[in-house]
């Protein structure tokens, strides 16, 4: 049931590599970014950071097409720009401007490009896991080839939406991928005082599915888990549970570090100590896959793009109050 | 093609069955609609028909099989998810509120959801409290919905139609207790467009504006009342949402009286909007307070005895127009 984390078994080219590396960084860069500029209260809004989490949505982002769906949560930037999701757009939305993924309607918590297979982040915990099983079905309708794979954390394992869905997706073997980020935490209450279970992937046994569980701190042991669980998917034999275990670097919402010492700050630094961004340019580097060079012009590309986007979406026009009922509905 | 007498129930599954033929799209889940045909027999042959793939049935789960709907519904799919009872999609709302309702709007148009939910409410068999609300009020309440109930064969048919070529999320309400109705159904495929009320009897003395199965029972008050030479125009929505206004005030500028009628409980019903907008845009023409006749604020009682007093019927419906009639 346990994935293999020693990464020096799982094969790594320099091209995956760099692909993982480039989506952490994207993520981690977008995040701080978007983190200050809230802080500073140029940004409106609630913000969920995933910093920490990076290779979880890298690692299967890696492996899916824009055809393949996924749904995600309200710590949904992750998910978003590891399925190839543009900066432009993100910062704009999250500015609430017209040039953003939802025209300024969504914000941080509603990140949707249905061009890159991305169904929306959803702000009802559980909310994404009965819609990814209708993607899914979708799929299985069509008989196109496509998945879809919802994320979300360890407190929505508890919610009857994760039950309903892992469930019907098993009984119909639906082509669907549920990981379950375990970052520890169910906002501030700890996975031992919401669950009996130690191990999330066991749960997957009561719907007669396999339950995987992989260390999301290294993108490629859960690149690895996501294409065998996406093969899987894919040849018709129904969904996977993969438990990915992780944590979160900030605190649930905002930048601003712990209102309440709900956390041992050892725990934390423990976690920090397995950055996955860190964790895979030693891997690169020892393996002689990537130079330090290699790592260093992606942070500064990433760096630019980071700039640009701020920029586009300071620049970018707000929405006008006189289209406020605009798509309601479709007419 | 020509017209003939169908059932409420038959001239709906008609529908279901014609729309399936013509729109490969379109799918139906829900609990025990494929093998058994549904517990009101509303999807009689479809499984036989159009095979598992297209009709099937599914574990009780409510959250799954609207959230189902939704995801299958965001990938351009039709699907009509049952929900057997209208009660039931308390279990199910925040896959009908904030997902189904909200996706076109909070992702800035990106996504439309043409979802078909299909439900029956009412009360009236001595269903009790969790089998025989009718919550039309709730989901017409939340933008993005949609909310139909038909209240003859016709609309049974055309309404469900209507809904599944919509391209957003739509509730179709059934009535438990007009099922065996019969009327006239045209034998080809038609859609009633949502938010186009009908005038179910044209009149000068009053307005009615009834909704689902009280649109019967004010039509037989009506006929009650003709006798008397009261002339009452009786209009039915049709939708709740989107809301034919229109229609309902030009009916009340030209009667100067409105009593509103449903089987929801009064307080906080469809009822209340309606009066409020007509006295928005029709005060100057009212000859008397507009009026409500709907159930008392308490859960739908089981004693046969309860549940008559509970509901209201064309006696009482008649009773309030002679109320309504004396106000000068």
């Amino acid at each position: 049931m346990t994935a293999p984390t020693d990464t020096e078994v799982l094969p790594a080219t320099r091209e995956v590599v760099l692909d993982l590396h480039r989506r952490m960084v994207r993520i981690r860069r977008f995040e701080e970014s978007s983190g200050k500029l809230v802080e500073t209260g140029e940004m409106p809004g609630f913000l969920h950071l995933y910093v920490g989490q990076e290779a979880v949505a890298a690692g299967m982002g890696s492996v899916l097409t824009d055809d393949d769906q996924i749904t995600s949560t309200h710590r949904g930037h992750g998910h978003a720009i590891a399925k190839g999701a543009e900066l432009r757009p993100m910062f704009a939305e999250l500015y609430g401007k017209t040039t953003g993924y939802c025209k300024g309607r969504g914000g941080s918590m509603h990140i949707v490009d249905m061009n890159r297979g991305m169904l929306g982040a959803n702000a009802i915990v559980g909310g994404g896991i009965p819609i990814a099983i209708g993607a899914a079905f979708a799929s299985q309708y069509r008989d196109d080839g496509t998945v879809a794979v919802s994320f979300f954390g360890d407190g929505a394992t508890n919610i009857g939406a994760f039950h309903e869905s892992v469930n019907m997706a098993a009984v119909w073997d639906l082509p669907v991928i549920f990981v379950v980020e375990n970052n520890g935490y169910a906002e501030f209450t700890p996975q031992e005082k919401h669950m009996k279970l130690t191990d999330i992937a066991e749960r997957a046994a009561s719907y007669g599915i396999p339950g995987v569980i992989v260390d999301g701190m290294d993108a490629l042991a859960m690149r690895q888990v996501s294409l065998e669980a996406v093969e899987r998917a894919k040849r018709g034999e129904g969904p996977t549970l993969i438990e990915a275990k992780t944590y979160r670097f900030f605190d649930h919402q905002g930048i601003k570090g712990m209102r309440i010492p709900y956390r041992d700050p050892a725990e934390v630094e423990a976690w920090k100590s397995r950055d996955a961004i860190r964790l895979i340019e030693t891997i690169g580097v020892e393996r002689g896959l990537v130079t330090a060079e290699d790592f260093a012009e992606i942070w500064a590309e990433v760096e630019a793009e980071i700039n640009d986007g701020i920029e586009f979406a300071r620049n970018s026009p707000d929405p006008d109050p006189a289209d406020i009922l605009d798509d309601v509905y479709t007419v | 093609m020509s017209t003939r007498e169908l059932t409420y129930v038959k001239a709906f599954n008609e529908g279901m069955h014609q729309i399936m033929a013509e729109d490969p799209d379109v799918f139906l889940i829900g609990e025990d609609v494929a093998g058994y045909g549904g517990v009101f027999h509303m999807f009689d042959g479809l499984l036989d028909t159009y095979g598992q793939k297209r009709v099937k049935d599914t574990p009780i789960a409510e959250q799954a099989i609207i959230g189902l709907g939704v995801g299958a519904a965001a990938r351009g799919l039709r699907p009509v998810c049952d929900l057997m009872f209208m009660d039931f999609i308390g279990v199910a709302m925040d896959q009908i509120f904030n997902q189904a309702a909200k996706m076109k709007y909070m992702f800035g148009g990106a996504v439309s959801v043409p979802l078909t939910i299909t439900t029956a409410g009412g009360a009236g068999m001595s269903a009790a409290a969790q089998h025989s609300q009718s919550l039309e009020a709730w989901l017409a309440h939340i933008p993005g919905l949609k909310v139909a109930l038909p209240a003859t064969p016709y609309d049974a048919k055309g309404l469900i139609v209507g809904a599944i070529r919509d391209d957003n999320p739509t509730i179709v309400v059934l009535q438990k207790k007009m099922l065996g109705v019969k009327g006239p159904v045209p034998e080809e495929l038609y859609a009633i467009p949502f938010g186009e009320a009908h005038v179910a009897r044209e009149g000068t003395d009053t307005t009615i504006v009834a909704i689902a199965r009280m649109v019967p029972e004010a039509l037989k008050a009506a006929e009650m009342l003709a006798s008397d030479g009261i002339s009452v125009e009786v209009i039915d929505p049709r939708t709740v949402q989107p809301l034919d206004t229109d229609t309902i005030v030009a009916s009340v500028k030209k009667t100067n009286r409105a009593l509103i009628v449903h089987e929801a409980v009064e307080f906080g019903g469809i009822g209340a909007e309606i009066s409020s907008q007509i006295q928005e845009e029709a005060f100057d023409y009212l000859d008397a307070p507009v009026a409500r006749l709907a159930a008392p604020f308490a859960p739908v009682p089981y004693a046969p005895i309860l549940e008559n007093a509970y509901v209201p019927d064309a006696a009482r419906i008649e009773q309030a127009v002679r109320r309504l009639l004396e106000r000068k």
